[in-house]
């Protein structure tokens, strides 16, 4: 820090991870009462493993959840706003649970929940896809900044950064190193804006 | 890259990128509701100077479906009937604000014409032009589409691989291509593509039809039809379209007869059976039942020429998106 350089602070360890999907896992179930219409869908690239950890812990919480039927994964990349502005990007998979997502209650995992228009993105998404009765959200960060009226239901970490500061997850499933929540380019006074 | 006018100039990274993005736009044409909104505000201009019902449908459906807005502009009673060069007819679409042209022409290179002339605008303003067949000189959606039915069918299932062989390449896989290879861009942009995928082809077909430099192409050829069957074992067969009026009979004919053509080179029941159990029978229409396939071969359980269909859709939603949802092609890397 005193060196007046960008640095990299470490905000979440890989302890910090767990403890917090633990906790978002049971607020689901509390919030939902039981797990059992519970459809977890991950928004790649980190919201997949997220949501495929966060579904083991429902299913520990709550038997009726069966983790391998009530999980899938959500590629929201032909319903972005911002396709014009950036270089072609590759679209991902799509997968829905086999049960459908009609009148279940779905719970979208991101890692990072910035401007909102990933998730923009994934609701007009979902409506394509069916009729959910609920739909919720869940972050493993919130770092503020938002550009739409969007906000998370389940935070694992909310984590007030400037905009010139980036927040980066690392996963085991994904970076191949121990999970975590770093943030570079922090002003070197240390305190946000 | 900014067009799509031959299979040559795909890379196989790139090749690959198109048959896993149309994997992807597949699997959204199974929904319930198959409209994306992805290319909401854009503007395909189909410009067809050849009649081409199932090409220009499927290309307009595809543009549909990600939410473009459709033009189609036919020569046929248009102002190109009345003498307008290809030219004037460009610097039109462009003023209209066109993102997108897909062009149909019976002068090989025309599509190349136009994306290089900068009758279409250029820096700033680039608008995208996809082949959709010129002359005798290439077709490349309908080689990708083909490419992509055939991994669909062939590398998910021998691999042992899941996901229709998402992410692979076609390596080690054979396939025969038979017929009027000389008239056939539908040959020529399979043979290159195919190829750039690891694929071996052999082009099957009279010594007359053969065009003259055949040796040159990255391929085998062979004049007789059995043989090949019979000792090189396709994986896939792909029947190619007699034009019945220009080939037969008076001057100018490449084969004898009609029914000489079809014993030689038709794949009729026998030929059926000559094939290994997995191969598949493809034609990219449409098909002279009776002539280059019988009904039985085209009805078969191999035969997967509806599907093709089918497939163009999704691999055209694939290079539109490709070519257009990106905000500066110039600078993308991808296609």
């Amino acid at each position: 820090m005193s060196s007046g350089l960008p640095s990299v602070t470490t905000v979440l360890g890989a302890e910090d991870v767990q403890r917090a999907l633990t906790r978002i896992a049971h607020e689901v179930v509390e919030r939902s009462r039981g797990a059992a219409d519970v459809v977890l869908l991950g928004v790649p690239t980190r919201g997949v493993p997220l949501a495929h950890r966060l579904a083991e812990r429902l299913a520990s919480i709550d038997p009726a959840f069966d983790p391998t039927a009530a999980l899938g994964e959500l590629d929201v990349t032909m319903y972005r706003d911002d396709l014009r502005r950036n270089p072609t990007r590759a679209v991902g998979v799509t997968r829905l649970p086999a049960v459908g997502i009609d009148d279940k209650i779905v719970v979208l995992v991101d890692d990072v929940l910035f401007s909102g228009r990933t998730i923009r993105a994934a609701l007009d998404a979902i409506s394509d896809l069916g009729r959910p009765r609920a739909v919720r959200l869940a972050a493993l960060v919130d770092r503020g900044h938002r550009e739409l009226p969007i906000r998370p239901d389940f935070v694992g970490k909310n984590l007030p950064t400037s905009t010139s500061e980036r927040v980066l997850v690392r996963l085991a499933e994904i970076d191949g190193e121990p999970d975590a929540v770093l943030i570079s380019g922090r002003d070197p006074k240390g305190d946000a804006r | 890259m900014k067009h799509l006018l031959s299979t040559q100039d795909l890379s196989l990274d790139e090749a690959i990128l198109v048959l896993d993005t149309a994997a992807q736009m597949a699997a959204t044409q199974s929904r319930e509701i198959k409209k994306l909104p992805t290319l909401r505000g854009r503007t395909v201009v189909n410009l067809f100077f050849e009649d081409s019902t199932r090409t220009r449908i499927s290309f307009e459906t595809a543009a549909k479906r990600l939410s473009a807005d459709v033009i189609n502009f036919s020569a046929k009673g248009s102002s190109v009937s009345k003498g307008e060069s290809l030219k004037d007819t460009a610097l039109t679409l462009h003023a209209m604000g066109a993102d997108a042209v897909v062009v149909r022409h019976w002068a090989s290179g025309a599509p190349h014409q136009l994306a290089h002339s900068g009758w279409l605008g250029s820096g700033d303003s680039p608008v995208a032009v996809l082949n959709a067949g010129d002359g005798t000189h290439q077709h490349p959606t309908q080689a990708l589409l083909d490419a992509f039915t055939i991994r669909r069918h062939l590398v998910g299932r021998a691999g042992g691989a899941t996901g229709d062989g998402v992410g692979r390449d076609l390596k080690g896989l054979r396939v025969a291509i038979v017929g009027d290879v000389l008239h056939s861009r539908v040959a020529r942009s399979n043979v290159q593509l195919l190829r750039t995928l690891g694929a071996d082809v052999t082009l099957v077909a009279p010594p007359t039809l053969l065009p003259v430099g055949v040796e040159t192409w990255p391929c085998a050829t062979s004049y007789d039809l059995d043989e090949t069957l019979a000792h090189w074992a396709p994986d896939a067969v792909m029947m190619l379209r007699v034009q019945r009026e220009r080939m037969s009979g008076g001057a100018g004919a490449f084969f004898p007869s009609p029914l000489e053509y079809s014993r030689r080179y038709g794949l009729d029941h026998r030929r059926l059976a000559m094939l290994p159990g997995h191969t598949v029978v493809m034609h990219p229409g449409p098909m002279n039942r009776g002539l280059e396939i019988s009904a039985e071969a085209a009805d078969s359980t191999r035969s997967v020429i509806v599907e093709q269909v089918a497939n163009g859709v999704a691999v055209r939603m694939a290079a539109l998106y490709l070519l257009l949802a990106g905000g500066s092609p110039a600078e993308g890397s991808a296609i």
